[in-house]
């Protein structure tokens, strides 16, 4: 079970258990992971699901779609490793992942 | 409300409901919470049940809003299949199906709405369905398999979702609807006729301005009966013509109700200590200087948070535009606004492409924008259909200008 860190925007950190083709936005709801909102379940549709990810997990995670990219242009505090977290399906090689959530969804 | 209350009962566990209890507790709220909801789920989430969870792409539990121990770990009652009868607003407490009685100083009514039922001859034969519960989903899904001929009536969002979906699972689909266009009551003309070709093109035999006579069969439904064209044979229809929201538990409180049960701006009802959220609420729309009753996600997320803010007496959230989505085929459409009041339409992109907007204004400011494919004109067209922004139609129109210029421009 490919384990997935969140950080939150002060810091602290929690470490969950994730399950293979579930996503990292599931996985932090079903684990009552405060700073992800994802309001609208995941279907891309919302962009408050919004989290950084971690430099050494940048390349393995892979790029947005065209359309999680452009929800993502008008996210707030939006940075380089910038990602929906509702897009990202968790799998074996991302075992240790961490990525941390923004202050504020909205 | 006074002193801080002791006990909180929430009538209705869906999107609603579950967002009230949760936002209470994020806020510190350490009193009993009790959460009622007559269906046999926890809080789940009702728009995969047109869209992935009908494809077959997503399993039960994944629709769950919070995992079930959130329940238990905050201590909120989640009790479920079991209806809440009646409200003494006198007494202050709320009759439950199993007989049991939940005392309250606040409850909020979150009853959510049901399917219209077509007055038509044979609307209760066996194969003819709704989809708004999980339940419903899980009769429907069974049938829908290859060469299964599906008629859905009604073309709005859940009817159209369920198309695209039957279609790609390989049945034979029609869609009739009574209005002379598709979505008729949801969005504008240029995005009815982009939906009406884009359904045709699939496969689907959609046909507008059709009356519903009745439907045929002895105990299963076999066919449609049509005033004008005839029967179309199936095996199943469903039905997606609207909604009725769940009053009636408030006529017991004696509050008075019309189309939803009114509400302040805080979500309060003419009761102090009862309030109303979700599907089943009318409120004040702020972006729009009218009340309206609203049916979706947004609604629901926004009036839990609503409401825990107004019954803890803290400052209430910042409101939204109305929002909305609806998946159909490789098409995501999302919505900003009301559309309602409209007097001009600008089409920014080509429909051709399947990346294109609508944008909806009145006298010359944004109400509301309808989105397919298009990310940037979604979020910037929900921040101007929020401020009310008054934006040129040829702007809008212009591709070459980007959103995020018009947004910056808009706000300056």
């Amino acid at each position: 079970m490919p384990k997935i860190t969140y950080v939150d925007a002060s810091g602290k950190e929690r470490t969950v258990e994730g399950k293979n083709g579930m996503t990292v936005m599931e996985t932090a709801i079903k684990h009552n992971v405060p700073g992800i909102d994802a309001d609208c379940g995941g279907a891309c549709a919302c962009a408050t699901c919004h989290v950084y990810v971690d430099a050494a997990f940048t390349d393995k995670v892979g790029k947005p779609s065209a359309m999680e990219q452009s929800m993502l242009d008008f996210a707030e505090n939006v940075k380089e490793n910038s990602r929906l977290s509702c897009q990202i399906k968790i799998r074996d090689d991302l075992d240790g992942l961490k990525v941390t959530t923004p202050e504020s969804q909205h | 409300m006074g002193a801080s209350p002791k006990s909180i009962v929430i009538i209705g566990a869906g999107q609603a409901g579950g967002q009230a209890a949760a936002s209470l507790r994020q806020h510190g709220y350490e009193g009993a919470l009790t959460l009622v909801g007559d269906e046999p789920q926890p809080p789940y989430q009702r728009p995969p049940l047109s869209k992935a969870y009908l494809k077959g792409e997503l399993e039960a539990d994944r629709l769950w809003i919070k995992p079930l121990e959130f329940y238990d770990d905050n201590r909120i009652e989640l009790v479920t299949g079991v209806a809440a009868t009646s409200i003494d607003a006198h007494a202050k407490h709320v009759e439950l199906s199993s007989g049991a009685r939940v005392p309250f100083d606040a409850a909020i009514i979150a009853t959510g709405a049901r399917p219209r039922k077509l007055p038509a001859p044979g609307a209760q034969l066996d194969g003819v369905l709704d989809l708004r519960t999980l339940a419903d989903v899980d009769k429907l899904k069974p049938r829908l398999v290859p060469g299964s001929r599906l008629v859905v009536v009604g073309a709005g969002y859940i009817g159209l979702e369920a198309a695209a979906v039957a279609v790609k699972l390989g049945a034979q689909v029609t869609v009739l609807e009574a209005a002379p266009r598709v979505l008729g009551r949801v969005a504008g003309p240029a995005i009815s006729r982009f939906y009406e070709d884009v359904h045709r093109a699939a496969g689907v035999d959609l046909r507008v301005g059709v009356k519903l006579e009745g439907f045929e069969g002895d105990t299963k439904v076999t066919g449609v009966r049509l005033a004008e064209a005839g029967t179309i044979p199936c095996d199943l229809v469903l039905v997606g013509i609207g909604v009725h929201p769940n009053v009636e538990i408030a006529h017991t409180a004696g509050i008075m109700v019309g189309d939803g049960i009114h509400t302040d701006g805080e979500t309060r009802t003419a009761h102090p200590d009862i309030y109303a959220i979700g599907d089943v609420a009318r409120r004040p729309l702020v972006h729009y200087h009218r009340e309206g009753r609203l049916e979706s996600v947004h609604n629901a997320i926004e009036g839990g948070k609503m409401a825990a803010a107004a019954i803890l007496g803290l400052p209430a959230p910042t409101l939204e535009a109305p929002w909305f989505w609806s998946d159909q085929y490789d098409l995501k459409l999302q919505t900003a606004g009301l559309w309602t009041g409209a007097d001009e339409m600008v089409t920014r992109g080509d429909p051709g492409s399947r990346v294109f907007a609508v944008f909806y204004l009145k006298e010359g400011r944004v109400l509301a924008v309808d989105a397919v494919n298009s990310g940037p004109e979604f979020i910037v067209g929900k921040k101007l259909a929020a401020a009310s922004s008054r934006v040129e139609p040829a702007v809008l129109a212009d591709k070459s200008i980007s959103m995020k210029d018009i947004a910056a421009k808009a706000a300056s």
